[in-house]
């Protein structure tokens, strides 16, 4: 086990093959001939200039926003009867290092009555807060903390921010794409931030 | 103890207890960590403690390839795993584009709605259990031994089945077991006609869940409660009717509604849920297709760059699954589960204040938790 | 001397073994109990159907490390266990078993001792056994057992008014506080007090599950709730002390019940002609059958029912079963006044 010799260097995994690092989903705008849901027009015009990008694939909406239209969008498609979307189904997020801002946050609303589902999304760069959806929806609570426990984007305005699954004395961000898989055990569960800085440490780790 | 002199006005100062529920205790069902503010017994504020289960499937998601993923899924709410493992499939195949053949789609059906008959079981006889009545708990575990029965028959494994795969099924029924759904659905409106016996009518019973935690329709959709613990509230919002999925519009079954919100209603609603399930089932196997069981799928799954969210009813509620493929690896690159159970249990500290410490078990129970599911 | 003595030391050995026994196998009574109703088969491995299951638990619980949390108050964590088990056993002194037998040549009665205020003695001795429970809940200074002992104090107290109210109105009904005048008054009437007394047998179970801890009633021992009640901290001998006054008590109230209501030792359908010969089984034995039952009524409830709810224990003893009794009180004093 104890070998003198420093360890060769891994060879690189087929991930590290010479691919553009991904700077996310494509997004691909709706079909002109598809019928547009029927809020999105009064949406564009209650709110000028909030909704920077519409998208639809398989079947999902996808309405792309900004930091500073988050909960005006939001609070909008609730309150709307054209959109309704009473139920906020899920909130979570999405890195992409690549990206200079590299966090995409996205919610997923639901209308109870009808039966439809959009998906909205913001980018926020790292370290930079979010607005929070807890004021809109009391359900994004925990959603938002899951997200600040897993990528570190603190949501201001949040009631309660604290990590969720993650002990409170954890360093770093499991979810963050730069967290580090392997490594001596002790050490990431103890200094992570440390690990992180240290990637010729990083190098020659077996594991076992 | 803490004391709470600062804020206490009445002329007899009395301190709070301050009381740690779990991670072991046995009626938090799993590693789940209620810290209770109490005033005597009364609940005056709660705080909910959970990750103590934290496997951490999401990330490793982004390690495994998607075939691979199934069994992470097993693992989550593992006394519904075949509701997961068809969640995650049918995520996969919305974001490919993948038709799945008409016999798989039936099958399908046919486990998830034995495997919401399983996990009803499971939450009826803690439910009771929590409360006192033990017998019905010991009543539950017997019939669903059957249904754990025959999914062992037709995967091999009792609890964990990865019995799903992208594209269709890994297998095709085998003899016999149709015959042995059918015999086991014609049993269950009996059992659960004795569960009734003991509970429904039952004085204590109707006293210790009538008008606790209740919660009203908007409220419970406000903080995100979905599956039987909304529907209590009277709610119409079930997946497989909304946005139905596998096969399910193709049967006819009712969506119990409840009226008041409370305890009493979400346990009715389930017991109905599980006759309606017997129903479905019975369906499926009259007009199962013939065919095969798996579709034309790529031998190497790598879905095309995109994100999609798609959502099925779990047992618990709402199981979404949003997944964000990259277009390049085989694995994803961000896959989300919306655990019903999480967003369940953030109405807890809703429906407990004010409530005493034996309600407290009884909404956990009410509000159907696992927590591996909770904590992923 | 020998009368003086040497028999009712005698009689109080046969009563301490035969009592500890009968918990013993009461323990295994009602795991089989609740076994079976529960679809189960109970212990089976100790013994043939797991008959010998009580020696290897009492083995168990002797062997076992005695844990007392470093922050328990030393000497009343000890002495809450014995608190409770002993007034258990010694309310046994006045619980006639029978009326009297002939051993040796010599009259022997089937009781210890005839106090002619044997049931204050009984009513008065039982509570004591709440101070071991108040004290052992407290004394562990943990907060679950503080909580149930607040509870089991909170509930004994309470019924046991409405337990003591109904048996006044026996007293009342038989015009004696002997247990042994009670059971003659019943030879003497021709018929069993639950006849006369219904509402107060109704009363009397119900209060008696409540006080001795038993399901629906088991607030201070709700382990889904309080993770096990007063005994949470407590292991090993001392434990087994707290359950055994548990199971004790059960065959007390069980005992009290059938001397009170069920004639003790009499044999039922005395005035059944062709029926008389039912006479000739001894009389101790109709009363361990009859105890017998009264103990799988108990059993029987607990299999059976959810829990109550604090509040609702409460005011189902407070609105409910005092009015009732103090009702029933009055209803046989008039009448026994009238008649």
């Amino acid at each position: 086990m104890a070998d003198p010799t420093p360890a060769a260097p891994r060879p690189a995994p087929a991930a590290e093959k010479k691919v553009a690092a991904p700077t996310g989903p494509p997004d691909p705008p709706p079909p002109d001939d598809l019928a547009r849901p029927a809020y999105l027009e009064p949406l564009t015009a209650a709110l000028p200039g909030a909704i920077v990008h519409t998208s639809y694939w398989v079947g999902d909406w996808t309405l792309i926003t900004t930091s500073e239209h988050w909960v005006a969008v939001l609070t909008w498609l609730r309150d709307d009867p054209r959109a309704a979307f009473d139920a906020c189904a899920d909130l979570t997020a999405v890195d992409w290092p690549a990206r200079e801002q590299r966090f995409d946050i996205v919610i997923t609303l639901y209308a109870t009555t009808r039966r439809e589902r959009v998906r909205v999304k913001i980018r926020v760069a790292d370290q930079q807060a979010a607005p929070t959806a807890c004021g809109v929806w009391p359900s994004a609570n925990w959603l938002e903390r899951e997200v600040f426990d897993m990528y570190g984007i603190p949501f201001a305005g949040h009631p309660d921010l604290r990590r969720l699954l993650m002990p409170d004395e954890w360093q770093g961000h499991p979810q963050r794409k730069d967290y580090p898989l392997e490594g001596p055990g002790e050490l990431v569960l103890e200094a992570p931030d440390d690990w992180i800085a240290m990637p010729e440490l990083r190098r020659g780790v077996e594991i076992e | 103890m803490t004391t709470n002199r600062d804020t206490a006005t009445s002329a007899f100062d009395t301190d709070e207890l301050v009381i740690n529920m779990g991670p072991q205790h046995p009626s938090t069902h799993g590693v789940l960590r209620l810290v209770l503010r109490l005033d005597g017994e009364r609940v005056i504020d709660m705080d909910v403690v959970i990750g103590y289960l934290h496997r951490g499937v999401e990330k490793l998601t982004e390690q495994r390839d998607y075939t691979q993923i199934v069994l992470l899924t097993d693992r989550m709410d593992y006394v519904a795993a075949a509701s997961n493992n068809l969640g995650y499939v049918e995520t996969v195949e919305k974001l490919m584009s993948l038709e799945v053949p008409k016999r798989a789609q039936y099958i399908r059906t046919v486990l998830a709605e034995l495997q919401r008959i399983a996990s009803h079981l499971v939450w009826l006889g803690t439910h009771a259990m929590d409360i006192g009545a033990v017998t019905v708990f010991l009543y539950c575990l017997r019939e669903r031994e059957l249904v754990l029965d025959l999914f062992e028959e037709y995967c091999g494994a009792r609890l964990t089945y990865n019995a799903m795969r992208v594209g269709g099924l890994p297998m095709d029924l085998s003899t016999g077991w149709e015959a042995k759904v059918r015999a086991f659905c014609d049993l269950l409106p009996g059992k659960i006609d004795d569960y009734e016996t003991l509970l429904t009518n039952n004085r204590i019973w109707l006293e210790r869940t009538k008008d606790v935690g209740v919660i009203s329709g908007a409220d419970a959709t406000a903080i995100g409660l979905t599956g039987p613990a909304l529907r209590a509230s009277g709610v119409r919002r079930d997946v497989r009717k909304d946005e139905p999925y596998a096969a399910y519009k193709d049967f006819d079954f009712e969506v119990p509604l409840g009226t008041r919100g409370d305890t009493y209603d979400r346990y009715t609603v389930r017991l109905i849920e599980m006759r309606q399930s017997v129903r479905i089932v019975q369906q499926a196997l009259d007009g199962m297709p013939d065919g095969p069981v798996m579709g034309k799928v790529p031998r190497l799954i790598k879905p095309p760059a995109g994100e999609t969210y798609h959502a099925i009813e779990s047992p618990k509620g709402e199981l979404g699954y949003f997944i964000v493929s990259d277009g390049q690896s085989l694995s994803p690159y961000r896959l989300r589960v919306r655990p019903p159970s999480l967003c369940n249990l953030q109405a807890l500290p809703q429906l407990a204040r004010g409530h005493l410490v034996a309600d407290v078990v009884a909404l956990i129970g009410t509000i159907d938790i696992v927590l591996g599911e909770v904590d992923r | 001397m020998i009368d003086m003595v040497v028999i009712p030391v005698f009689k109080m050995l046969v009563v301490i073994t035969a009592v500890l026994s009968a918990v013993a196998y009461m323990v295994l009574l009602e795991r089989k109990v609740q076994a079976w109703v529960q679809v189960r088969l109970g212990p089976m491995r100790v013994g043939p159907h797991g008959v010998l299951q009580p020696i290897a638990d009492v083995l168990k619980l002797i062997t076992k490390e005695d844990v007392r949390p470093a922050s328990a108050d030393r000497f009343l964590f000890t002495l809450a266990p014995i608190l409770v088990v002993v007034p258990a056993l010694i309310v046994f002194a006045v619980v006639p078993f029978g009326t009297s037998t002939t051993m040796f040549g010599k009259e022997i009665s089937l009781y210890i001792t005839d106090l002619d205020i044997g049931l204050l003695y009984i009513v008065s001795v039982a509570s004591i056994g709440l101070y071991g429970l108040i004290l052992g809940g407290w004394a562990s200074n943990s907060k679950y057992p503080l909580l149930s002992s607040l509870r089991a104090s909170a509930q004994i107290v309470s019924y046991e008014v409405a337990v003591t109210m109904t048996l006044v109105s026996l007293i009342v009904t038989a015009g004696s506080l002997s247990l042994v005048e009670i059971v003659k008054a019943q030879e003497a009437h021709g018929v069993w007090y639950v006849f006369i007394q219904p509402v107060a047998f109704v009363i009397f179970v119900i209060g008696a599950l409540a006080e001795t801890n038993r399901a629906p009633f088991d607030l201070p021992e709700a382990e889904q709730e309080l993770v096990g009640g007063f005994h949470t901290e407590y292991s090993g001998m001392r434990f087994a002390l707290f359950f055994l006054a548990e199971y004790t008590n059960m065959i007390v109230v069980s005992a009290v019940g059938v001397t009170m209501f069920l004639g003790g030792w009499l044999a039922p359908f005395s005035s059944v002609s062709w029926l008389a010969w039912l006479g000739l089984v001894p009389g101790w034995v109709w009363f361990s059958l009859k105890t017998f039952l009264l103990l799988s009524l108990f059993l029987w409830i607990r299999a059976t029912l959810p829990r109550y709810r604090y509040d609702q224990l409460m005011r189902l003893g407070w609105k409910v079963l005092i009015p009732l009794a103090l009702v029933n009180l009055a209803v046989s004093a008039v009448l026994k006044v009238l008649l």
